[in-house]
């Protein structure tokens, strides 16, 4: 293993996606560093939320590899998890571009759910827990505890009890993050985490974010739309148009791309051309 | 004089519109009717059919759909799609607080029922049948409400339990309370066979092979006749015994080991208390799961299943033991069923039972207890206040399953007590939740979708 | 071999029967992605409607066959077509934008007030008519079997394949059909690009009851007898049919029922007559498990 290796916690190979006749997501490789916020832009269609799909365990990828390394040395390959082990084995968490909370469920326990499985051992698979075993109640104190203090980092602990689809739209995004938080993950993939917030929820989102990487030391896979977002907060950008990767680095470099400001501006080809021309390239 | 006007204008304008709907109503009806009412089909001493006209009934049918129409229209108007407001929320608001006020009290009247109606053989039999629903409703609760999963044959594990024991005690003569368990880890066992397969499913495919499941069951149970005997049924089923008194007037029986006097009510009342305990274990069982991570679990999955995948469960798994949970009480159930009886039938396992049970779960409110037990009592007691009318009364089933889905989706108590709390558990109206959210999501969805 | 040329017949005859029926649950699941689960009830109440017309008909003097059946045909679509649409406007409606769970359940209280509603007013016996349609062809005639080709089953054929025709024109070449497929891709972008999404599924509606009332004329002309019960069973092995066929796809669904006939047919030719609808329903079980998309269905993406 080599340094770089070991400084990678996604490397994401060749990956190629098919549905039909249709390429969402042709050949495409990246890495994601650990302790840093990645972030996956690109246009409409791009292919970004299919990279995630495949990354979450939801589609299954046509080719490539996804290897996900954990801190202690141990790897996983993605592509051969599938489903809800991504999340138990692997610790890949993330949330949805259109909010998926459990919406009738109050907040406290959408953050309880996202403990399932460390629960589930405590209460002995369920037997223990229904004659009553102390071990689980010690076990769900500590749940609550953990949920009470991520809802006290997203401000809504005040709101425990209300249930998550009577929150505010702002809120209710954050309380996705920090269920997925609940998770316990090594890397927190966000689908458009910003889309549909205002100026002062997105900053409040930002801060969220930041404060997750440096003080729980969990990578974060991004995709973003509001350039300001992935500006301000990103380490490392990678940009897919067409399913295709297009730019790879950090954010300055990548927004002075003329390729990047092609895809985004939707400009021809030539345009390019003499855009990099002019740019000296 | 524009000013009065306006007013009276818009009235008759209204009584125009509202007589417009309801006569279209009426001709709607009339095609409807024409026929299937206004002509009726006997079969002659031939065999051959004969018509007879009933111009006189379709008129009634016809002219009942326009004044039914031209009143709501007229009393309701615009705010017709918001059928909720039909009932004022003084009737309401009593059902809301039902459950904290009802479960104690309907509980004691449930203990005291074979008091007050000791001489009285039929209501006995009336609560044991309530009872008897009431608990496979609950059963079924953990399966619909809870879990979320339509399952449209959950007679089939009833029947199972059933047959487990009248089957085990005619070839092995193994006694009730043996067979109770095993006939709930049968149906326990049946509905894992049954669902390992099939829980990836869609919900609404779901509906359909649990339908099919449920119909292959009772055809067996039909046609195997070597086993079950067919459609003859299987009689003389064991009565259960007082832990091994039976009740009989012989000197070992219960009446002279407690030195009564005998009678036969004595089983009666012990089959009540049975079947009363039997769903207060099932009652019991699923409040306790509802807080332990499965039960959440099950509530997540009824929510958004997609997202529980993402946070690591196994949805398959948890489907599975919904499954198994609610098939075991139905074969508990069944169980019992068959030991009051003395005799069973595949007749008793048609798909009426099936849509009744799910009748009971989604008029009470799904994942309600006491919402369940109160749709088991009202629903049965007013199938047998219209016992003449067997036909029609489940005609009017039919209707208010489609009426109580407009009015009130979530059933009648709609509230639910979330598992656990930081400060004190609220009681959340889940078509509130729906409202809040489509309310102030609009706009914020229209930006990204 | 004459034998299983006989089954053959009866076989396809049966799917044609079932596969009428199965376009209605394809349509609507295609459309609004609900099982329509009346939809079977709304076959029974055309062939009631079929039965009672024929009568009048014969009490008002017109018995000569091609002429009635025609009208049967007429009134039957017509007012089956009704009920189809009153149970769409009243039932389901307004539940679009309830819990998922809401119209089904809906569905299945629909379907039990329909199959009542039969029995209430038309009564339980079993309503026997005589044949209309006599004779028919000897095809072969060896070892003392016979393989005979009823006129009947001409008939149900013939029809079946000219309404699938009609039918596949009306959704391919018609505005109706382009609105209906824009619906079945996207029912919110097709309502904002003018598409009337309110229209478009009553005619939904309109058109599966309407071919369900054909598939009850046949199956009265074929058994010669119906009562209130037929709506549950055929209505579950067609919709086997529309999953089998794969859900969503017109051909699929006529596919579908076809093979389902087939295999009932052949099971209770060959095997016991008893577990026919044993074996139909463990067909929507395994297909279901094995091939859920079917056979011409297109593979469903999940969407996240």
């Amino acid at each position: 293993m080599t340094d770089a290796a070991t400084d990678t916690i996604l490397a994401v190979q060749h990956l190629t996606m098919r549905f039909g006749g249709l390429v969402a997501v042709d050949d495409v490789s990246f890495n994601a560093k650990r302790g840093a916020i990645t972030a996956l832009i690109g246009p409409n269609g791009a292919g970004k939320t299919t990279v995630f799909n495949c990354i979450t365990g939801f589609y299954k990828p046509t080719v490539g590899m996804l290897k996900l390394m954990h801190a202690d040395g141990s790897v996983y390959l993605l592509e051969r998890l599938f489903d809800f082990r991504i999340n138990k084995f692997a610790r890949v968490a993330r949330t949805f571009q259109n909010i998926r909370l459990f919406q009738g469920m109050t907040a406290l326990e959408n953050l309880m759910v996202a403990q399932h499985n460390p629960l589930m051992r405590a209460s002995g698979m369920t037997v223990l827990g229904l004659f009553g075993y102390s071990g689980f109640a010690s076990a769900e104190q500590a749940a609550k505890d953990k949920a009470r203090y991520w809802l006290d980092r997203i401000g809504l602990l005040e709101r425990a009890d209300d249930p998550a689809g009577s929150l505010p739209y702002g809120a209710q995004r954050r309380l996705e993050v920090a269920r997925a938080m609940c998770a316990d993950p090594v890397l927190l993939c966000l689908d458009e985490p910003a889309a549909g917030l205002n100026a002062r929820e997105s900053a409040e989102l930002n801060e969220l974010l930041l404060f997750i990487r440096t003080q729980h030391a969990v990578s974060i896979l991004l995709i973003e739309h509001d350039m300001s977002v992935v500006m301000e907060i990103s380490d490392h950008i990678v940009v897919l148009d067409y399913g295709v990767k297009i730019a790879d680095g950090a954010p300055q470099a990548v927004r002075d791309d003329p390729k990047v400001v092609g895809a985004y501006l939707g400009v021809a080809d030539e345009e390019i051309e003499t855009a990099e021309a002019e740019a000296g390239l | 004089m524009s000013v009065l006007s306006t007013p009276s204008s818009k009235a008759r304008f209204d009584l125009v519109s509202a007589l417009k709907r309801a006569l279209l109503a009426a001709l709607v009806a009339f095609g409807l009717f024409s026929l299937m009412i206004g002509v009726r089909t006997h079969t002659g001493s031939n065999g051959a059919l004969f018509l007879e006209g009933r111009p006189g009934l379709l008129a009634i049918m016809v002219g009942i759909v326009f004044v039914s129409t031209l009143a709501r229209e007229l009393i309701l108007g615009e705010r017709q799609i918001e059928l909720r407001s039909l009932v004022p929320p003084a009737l309401t608001a009593p059902l809301q607080i039902l459950p904290k006020l009802a479960a104690p009290a309907l509980l004691v009247f449930a203990l005291i029922v074979p008091i007050i109606f000791y001489q009285n053989r039929y209501m006995l039999d009336l609560g044991i049948m309530i009872l008897t629903y009431v608990m496979l409703g609950w059963g079924l609760n953990i399966v619909v409400g809870l879990a979320g999963l339509l399952d449209l044959g959950y007679v089939a594990f009833y029947a199972v339990g059933a047959y487990s024991y009248a089957l085990l005690a005619e070839h092995f003569g193994f006694s009730f309370w043996i067979c109770l368990p095993l006939a709930g880890i049968l149906a326990s066992f049946w509905g894992i066979i049954l669902g390992f397969p099939v829980l990836r499913l869609r919900g609404d495919y779901l509906a359909i092979v649990t339908m099919a499941f449920g119909e292959i069951i009772r055809l067996v149970l039909l046609n195997f006749q070597t086993l079950t005997h067919g459609p003859d049924g299987i009689s003389g089923i064991p009565r259960p015994s007082f832990f091994g008194l039976p009740f009989n007037n012989e000197p070992g029986g219960f009446a002279h080991t407690f030195g009564l006097h005998y009678s036969f009510t004595h089983r009666i009342v012990f089959l009540y208390y049975l079947i009363l305990v039997l769903a207060l274990v099932t009652n019991f069982v699923t409040i306790r799961l509802r807080r332990l991570p499965i039960g959440r679990a099950w509530e997540a999955l009824r929510e958004d299943e997609i997202a529980c995948r993402s946070l690591g469960i196994n949805t398959t798994n948890t489907k599975l033991t919904a499954f198994a949970m609610g098939a075991m009480f139905a074969g508990f159930a069944g169980s019992f069923f068959a030991t009051r009886q003395g005799f069973i039938s595949p007749e008793s396992f048609t798909f009426t039972e099936s849509a009744m049970v799910l009748a009971i779960v989604v008029l009470g409110g799904m994942g309600s207890q006491i919402g369940v037990a109160v749709a088991a009592a009202v629903m049965l007691g007013g199938f047998e206040l219209f016992r003449e009318f067997a036909t029609f009364r489940m005609l009017v089933f039919g209707l208010a399953m489609v009426l109580i889905m407009i009015w009130r989706p979530r059933g009648l108590v709609a509230t639910r007590t979330p598992s656990v709390f930081l400060r004190s558990p609220k009681e959340v109206d889940a078509e509130d939740v729906r409202r809040a959210r489509a309310k102030s999501w609009s706009w914020r969805r229209a930006r990204h979708d | 071999m004459e034998y299983f040329l006989q089954q053959l017949i009866n076989g396809v005859t049966l799917g044609a029967i079932y596969g009428l029926i199965a376009i209605g649950y394809t349509m609507v699941y295609g459309i609004i992605g609900m099982i329509n689960f009346a939809h079977g009830d709304i076959f029974m109440i055309g062939a009631f409607i079929a039965l009672i017309t024929f009568l009048c008909l014969v009490a008002i003097g017109i018995t000569a066959v091609p002429l009635a059946l025609f009208l049967v045909l007429l009134v039957a679509m017509a007012l089956t077509a009704l009920y189809g649409w009153t149970v769409e406007r009243v039932a389901y409606r307004p539940l679009r934008q309830s819990f998922r769970l809401a119209p089904l359940i809906s569905a299945i209280g629909m379907s039990i007030a329909l199959e009542n509603f039969a029995q209430v007013v038309q009564g339980a016996r079993v309503k026997p008519l005589p044949p209309l349609i006599t004779g028919g062809f000897t095809l072969t005639h060896k070892g003392g079997f016979t393989v005979q080709l009823s006129n009947v089953q001409i008939m149900v054929v013939v029809t079946t394949v000219v309404l699938m025709g009609v039918f596949s024109w009306l959704v391919a070449r018609t505005r109706l059909g382009r609105d209906m497929r824009a619906c079945e891709q996207d029912l919110k972008m097709a309502s904002l690009l003018g598409v009337d999404v309110n229209r478009t599924i009553s005619y939904t509606f309109i058109i599966g009851a309407a071919l369900a009332a054909v598939a009850g004329i046949m199956h009265l002309l074929y058994y010669g007898v119906i009562d209130f019960y037929i709506g549950f069973v055929a209505g579950v092995k067609a919709f086997t049919a529309a999953v089998l066929g794969g859900i969503g796809s017109l051909p699929g669904a006529m596919l579908g029922g076809l093979l389902i006939g087939l295999i009932e047919t052949f099971w209770s030719a060959y095997f016991s007559i008893e577990y026919k609808d044993v074996a139909a329903f463990s067909i929507l079980v395994i297909v279901l498990i094995f091939l859920p998309t079917g056979i011409l269905g297109r593979p469903e993406v999940e969407k996240v």
